[in-house]
């Protein structure tokens, strides 16, 4: 397959967007049957389009496939810069699965103002493609501002009760960052052409490449990148969320309907953590080797593990409870993260992933009982597994991978992310797995107050089971659950390069190694094996 | 055949897909019309039972088809059988005098996780910088002897269940779950890394959360389900610390290679050790019910009688055993971590077997002594006799299921009931059951020639012979603490059938009429494991030359230390039998006061002391409140009012940060707003205002009419002119 | 006596005062235009009894054209005041007030 000569990403991107514009001047707003299907086979195309690129991208090479470049605004250095590395690979690849699922499970939830829905849906999904795609600090920024915008309207319109507050703190809080973020950008671009400051300039070309700005940046003073850091550190930890800054999260997470809250979860957060992986670890190495600067990092992870899991295990709305296991599943995309070292950044980018599936299924779950029942709150339920056996059995598969059980796909995400963890400080490890236990601990509590016990609520009594399509949209989320579980391998070989560059852009040789091993000085076990006779 | 060891996992896998598909889609339709609250649990004497009383029944007051109960049992048991076959097709391939020469097989299946670390500590030659999981499947001694009796006893009970379960309308889902239950405890025995191993670990662990809330409509099944699965996890925490710690000094985490690297290089490894397992203890712990760790055991019997037997007597809970086993090398490098493992073993066998002796529930008494006996294989792995710890995981395997089942037998028999004061004389109206009982209590009373007498001897000998360096004292201490648990598994095992058994019968007049013998698929399994209760123990005969077979055949993965001689203590042939001799008078006492208290006495001994003694008698009867205080401490205390106020922290100090945000925003807004109004717009709107009033003025000079301004024209020319000719 | 340039200006002078005050003081419109013609003539008178003492034609070419210009004047004079009799049905300057600010 060579898609070499074909701008495939702008395909995959802008797909979406035709199919709003096209939604918007040919479907009437009647037929509400037809804005589904059409809806649906935009999103389906767009799936279709983005499935080649798993084929076709080269996962030996080093840097960016499927490149596309075009002069935008010559005067700022300004270029239309597609490309993609392994990173972006899986999360765009995660991204249209993730749509096709949310507009083909809106169906029944949404009943008012649907072609408005489905057209900002698929405007999103452009958006959140888009971000993925960039190349260019510049376009970059526009996509990710230009997301909220979509998602806004998405919990602001067809959102719960308090839908106004939770849509106005997410665009505020979220912004706010976002602000931050572009003073960070303007910083790095000024820096590029004529340095500011006490720092001399290097007077280059204007560029808002991202590779150029990457390699400028990592050459920076060392004060210079910690504000930096800093500065880009707002814009993705309010979009991670990192703990404190994650309170914005359950409000819309619970206020959003359920396809808002599947991207949400799935593919908006992990926009935080691909921005650290993307932009703070490669551009800001002097910075992430800061003892303090790591230190905070992962304080806040780790606090956000464990404090989330508390806070989850506390929560009586379903989805709220969902929401805080997110602060909790995310703070170990962020240990991996800033553990620097091949394990942990690539079971970060792994987890991204899973929490986006398991996640992602979750909220779904959650969605089919709450058509049902129009309620979240927990105690409303019970002894569904009675009622509904098959989703009481999808829920355990999707619980039980969330919780990380071997076999499933946030095992592996867990596993590597503790492994590297643990290779940088035991107590790192030994912190973060306590959030396994709890991680246990509240969604069996949860699925025992939903499914377990007599049916006591008559409410209940008659809930009809999944249907064909609410187990289409659920069956490849757990099928994905099951392959990642069994065999990670192929997407291990995907982000391997890419995460590669990141340590090594870190100076990830240069961090400590094991620390018993190293103590040790243990030599390798085959080596001992080999030669056990020079022993005395 | 030993290449299919793949097949053996495999086979109960399939068999778990399809009676769970089955179940699923032929439960599916049946959403609509639930009407009746399933086939269990609403009989009258349910509600007389207190909540707390693990209870299953086995039997149904109504009958109702039960959907593909053919294809079940078939799939079912057939999965089970044929792996057990594979699994001795395999053991007999490579042969028992092979695996104690020290032969093994290990096929690799694929890659798992290809964890690329840090190049600077890539330790394996040849692959810098990467480590890989593998799913690699390993048979050696050890596992051979687990894989042999787990698939065995599986498949009797997965018989047993059958019968037991015939009339269970979730019977599809029981199959389904315990098939799962046999893969993963298969991948548990077969798997040839840590991390197989922890697989299979928490993969058990989900088939126990799941066997034991099987009747999930009751609460505390429910609860005791998750008590199960989070205590587990607790012990996995540790468990997984363990692994990592492993991985990071080793840079592998397959048997072979790192214990391989362990007993060749001690000295590089030994200051590590220590740390290393203690962790790995924890999860076994959490596993195997140690304590502090035990609290789900007990709790565990509100699943099916058979999960029980199965789950929590035969496999499962020697999972623990089997590690610290497994990792023999690892813990001899570690010798403090030894004395622990003894100490909790001791503590544990004795704790456990205090309270198993105030139990009135038939299936509470049993889950104790399952405790108190994984307690003495912890106590022989304390003391370095991993070989003896595995013998008895051995024999118990077949006593303690034989002991289970022949309560699910009772139960069955008196249509649910398990509180043993309601029972008595049961002997002679469910005679076979009584039989097989009677033998397993014998042998796990440890009377002579019966199974659990030559293999808690063994365990007694080598905690007689131990020598803890640190504390040379202990041994003997330990001794003391086993023989005396061993006189108290005598007698509340002797209480347990003098009053289930034996005597009149207290229960009611409905109970008594229903009494009725089991079925055959019930009662041949019973005498299969009462059969093996007895002979089991030849295996490993003591003092006779070569009569320790089971020591011979695992002594292969007692890899030899380098530097470190191993010990082999003759000891005389008088303390041998000295020891023996301890034993059976220990045992006898046990069953002496047990039969003239509870038989002879009628109880009237028992009550005294509990009215002498009520502070006592309420903590024993109570469990020690452990269950109590634990509930208080870490469940209400720390987890729930801790999770309550952090979500407080979250609501109020967390979302300050928008929330106060906000405020300020707002506030300024309207302080802008204000200076906009006042301020800004006074200033313009006031220079306005001077400005109109002074031209005003101006504007009366404008009267619209010519005249007027050519007047003013001519008249300023006029003055113009005037100037101009005036001062020229 | 000759007549000298003193007598033109003073003749030029006396026309051009009655036409200026002509122009202050009639309130018909029609007077007020003849008043303006008058001032127009004085100025030519002005004009042309320079061209003659300063023998240059210039002068006279000058009030050729302010004659010219006059025509046009009163032309358009007229027409304006045809139009505010047409509105106003009176030729009183003191109605064409609405200019007044």
């Amino acid at each position: 397959m060579n898609l070499s000569n074909i701008p495939i990403l702008s395909i995959i991107t802008y797909i979406p967007l035709a199919g709003a514009l096209a939604l918007v001047f040919l479907v009437p707003k009647e037929k509400t049957g037809a804005i589904k299907a059409f809806a649906t086979l935009v999103a389906a195309i767009d799936l279709v389009a983005s499935l080649p690129l798993w084929w076709a991208f080269d996962r030996a090479r080093d840097g960016y496939q499927f490149v596309e470049k075009a002069s935008w605004i010559p005067s700022l250095g300004v270029n239309y810069h597609f490309g993609i590395d392994g990173i972006s690979l899986v999360l765009i690849l995660l991204t249209t699965i993730v749509g096709l699922i949310a507009v083909y499970c809106s169906y029944s939830a949404i009943t008012e103002r649907q072609k408005e829905y489905y057209i900002l849906l698929l405007l999103l999904q452009t958006f959140m493609i888009g971000t993925f795609c960039c190349l260019d600090l510049f376009l970059f920024y526009v996509f990710w501002e230009v997301m909220l915008v979509p998602m806004y309207f998405l919990i602001g319109v067809w959102g719960g009760q308090r839908r106004l507050y939770a849509a106005i703190k997410f665009f505020l809080y979220t912004l706010a960052g976002s602000v931050l973020m572009l003073l960070g950008i303007i910083a790095l671009y000024f820096y590029n052409t004529s340095g500011f400051l006490a720092y001399k300039g290097l007077g280059n070309a204007p560029s808002f490449s991202i590779e150029h700005l990457t390699a400028v940046a990592a050459g920076m003073p060392a004060e210079l990148q910690v504000w930096l850091f800093f500065a880009f550190f707002f814009g993705f930890a309010i979009k991670v969320p990192m703990f404190p800054f994650h309170t914005w999260l359950p409000d819309a997470h619970t206020e959003a309907p359920t396809a808002g809250s599947v991207i949400l979860a799935a593919i908006l957060l992990k926009m935080g953590t691909y921005g650290f992986v993307r932009f703070s670890l490669p551009m800001f190495p002097e910075a992430v080797r800061n003892p303090r600067v790591v230190g905070t990092m992962v304080a806040l992870a780790l606090i956000g593990i464990v404090y989330g899991a508390m806070v989850t295990l506390v929560q009586k709305d379903m989805k709220r409870l969902i929401a805080y296991s997110s602060v909790s599943h995310l703070g170990f995309v962020m240990l991996g993260i800033f553990a620097c070292n091949m394990a942990g950044v690539q079971g970060g980018v792994l987890q991204m992933i899973n929490h986006g599936i398991s996640t992602g299924a979750l909220f779904l779950l959650v969605g089919v009982v709450y058509e049902r029942r129009h309620t979240r709150m927990i105690a409303e339920y019970g002894g569904l597994a009675k009622q509904m056996p098959l989703y009481a059995t999808y829920f355990l598969i999707v619980a039980l991978s969330s919780m990380g059980l071997p076999l499933l796909n946030g095992f592996i995400g867990e596993f590597t992310i503790l492994q590297g963890a643990f290779a940088r400080n035991f107590w790192w490890a030994f912190c973060a797995a306590t959030g396994i236990v709890l991680g246990a601990a509240y969604l069996l509590w949860l699925y025992q107050r939903i499914f377990f016990g007599e049916i006591t609520n008559p409410a209940n009594a008659k809930l009809p089971d999944l249907t064909v399509r609410e187990q289409l949209t659920l069956a490849p989320l757990v099928l994905l659950a099951l392959w990642i579980g069994l065999y990670p391998k192929p997407i291990f070989d995907v982000i391997r390069r890419p995460s590669e560059k990141i340590v090594q852009a870190v100076g990830g040789t240069a961090l400590e190694p094991p620390a018993l091993a190293m103590k040790a000085g243990a030599a390798s076990p085959d080596a001992v094996a080999a030669a056990p006779a020079s022993r005395p | 055949m030993r290449n299919l060891l793949w097949a053996i996992p495999l086979f109960p896998l399939i068999g778990f897909l399809i009676n769970g598909l089955v179940y699923l889609l032929s439960h599916r339709t049946k959403g609509e019309t639930h009407g009746h609250g399933g086939g269990y649990g609403t009989d009258a004497h349910t509600a007389a039972t207190a909540p707390d009383t693990a209870h299953d029944t086995g039997h149904d007051p109504g009958h109702h088809e039960i959907p593909f109960k053919g294809l079940h049992t078939v799939v079912g048991v057939g999965s089970v059988v044929i792996a057990c076959v594979l699994a001795f097709g395999a053991i007999f391939d490579i042969g028992l005098k092979a695996f104690s020469e020290g032969a093994s097989h290990s096929i690799t299946l694929w890659r798992w996780i290809p964890l690329a670390v840090n190049q600077a500590v890539g330790q394996i030659p040849g692959s810098a910088g990467e480590w890989f999981v593998d799913v690699t499947l390993r048979i050696d001694s050890l596992s051979a002897l687990m894989l042999a009796f787990v698939t065995f006893v599986g498949s009797l009970i997965h018989l047993y269940s059958v019968g037991y379960m015939g009339h269970e309308e979730g019977f599809g889902r029981f199959f389904a779950y315990l098939n799962l239950f046999m893969f993963a405890m298969l991948v548990l025995v077969l798997g040839g890394n840590f991390l197989l191993l922890f697989v299979g670990w928490e993969g058990v662990g989900l088939c126990s959360y799941l066997l034991i809330g099987y009747y999930y409509e009751k609460n505390y099944a429910a609860d005791a389900g998750k008590k199960a699965f989070v205590v587990n996890r607790i012990g996995d925490f540790g468990f997984i610390l363990g692994i990592f710690g492993v991985f990071g000094l080793f840079g592998s985490l397959d048997f072979q290679k790192v214990f391989a690297a362990a007993a060749a290089n001690p000295a590089a490894y030994t200051p590590y050790m220590t740390v290393i397992c203690l962790l790995l203890f924890v999860g076994a712990c959490g596993k195997s019910a140690q304590f502090p760790l035990y609290v789900w055991l007990p709790d565990a019997m509100a699943g099916p009688t058979p999960v029980s037997a199965l789950i929590h007597a035969a496999t499962m809970v020697t999972a623990g055993v089997y590690m610290i086993a497994r990792c023999n090398v690892f813990f001899r490098l570690a010798p403090n971590a030894m004395i622990v493992v003894a100490i909790v073993g001791a503590f544990t066998a004795l704790f456990a077997a205090t309270i198993g002796v105030a139990q009135n529930d038939i299936k509470k008494v049993l889950a104790y002594s399952t405790v108190s006996q994984l307690g003495y294989m912890f106590l022989a792995c304390g003391v370095g006799a991993f070989a003896e710890g595995m013998f008895h995981v051995t024999t118990h395997a077949f006593f303690k299921a034989c002991l289970f089942l022949g309560a699910g037998s009772v139960i069955h028999a008196m249509g649910g009931e398990q509180d043993i004061r309601r029972m008595g004389g049961l002997a002679g109206k469910i005679p076979r059951t009584y039989r097989t009982f009677l033998i397993a209590t014998l042998t796990i009373s440890g009377v002579p020639f019966l199974a659990a007498f030559f293999s808690k001897d063994a365990i007694k000998a080598a905690v007689f012979h131990a020598e803890f360096q640190a504390v040379p004292w202990l041994p003997k201490l330990l001794y003391a603490v086993a023989l005396f648990t061993a006189g108290l598994t005598a007698f509340y095992m002797f209480r347990l059938l003098t009053l289930t058994f034996w005597g009149h019968f207290r229960g009611t007049k409905e109970q008594e009429h229903h009494v009725h013998e089991s079925p055959a698929t019930m009662t041949i399994p019973l005498i299969v494991l009462a059969f093996l209760s007895i002979v089991s123990g030849y295996v490993g005969v003591p003092i006779i030359e070569h009569g320790d077979r089971i020591g011979e055949f695992l002594r292969p993965i007692r890899l030899p230390i380098a530097g470190m001689p191993e010990r082999v203590h003759h000891a005389p042939l008088s303390i041998e039998l000295g020891l023996m001799a301890a034993a059976v008078a220990v045992a006898s006492i046990g069953i002496y006061l047990a039969w003239s208290w509870y038989s002879k006495g009628e109880g009237r001994t028992p009550a005294r002391l509990a009215a002498e003694w009520p502070g006592v008698y309420r903590a024993v009867a109570h469990k020690y409140f452990v269950d109590e205080a634990y509930e208080k401490v870490f469940v209400r205390g720390l987890a729930l009012d801790g999770g309550r106020f952090l979500w407080e922290v979250d609501a109020t100090v967390v979302d300050l940060i928008p929330n106060g945000a906000a405020a300020v925003t707002r506030g300024a807004s309207w302080m802008a707003a204000a200076f906009d109004q006042y301020v800004v717009d006074g200033l313009v709107n006031g220079v306005a205002y001077a400005l109109q009033s002074l031209f005003q003025l101006f504007r009366r000079a404008q009267t619209g009419r010519v005249q007027n301004y050519a007047l003013v024209m001519g008249g300023g020319l006029f003055c113009l002119v005037a100037v101009y000719l005036l001062f020229r | 006596m000759t007549i000298t340039i003193n007598h033109y200006l003073i003749v030029s002078f006396l026309l051009f005062s009655i036409g200026f005050l002509g122009v202050l003081v009639r309130r018909n419109f029609l007077t007020i235009l003849m008043s303006i013609e008058l001032m127009l003539n004085a100025v030519n008178l002005n004009l042309i009894a320079f061209s003659r003492r300063l023998s240059d034609l210039t002068g006279q070419v000058f009030s050729i054209f302010v004659i010219t210009i006059a025509a046009g004047e009163a032309a358009i004079g007229l027409a304006l005041t045809i139009s505010f009799f047409r509105q106003k049905k009176t030729l009183d300057v003191e109605e064409a007030h609405t200019m007044q600010g």
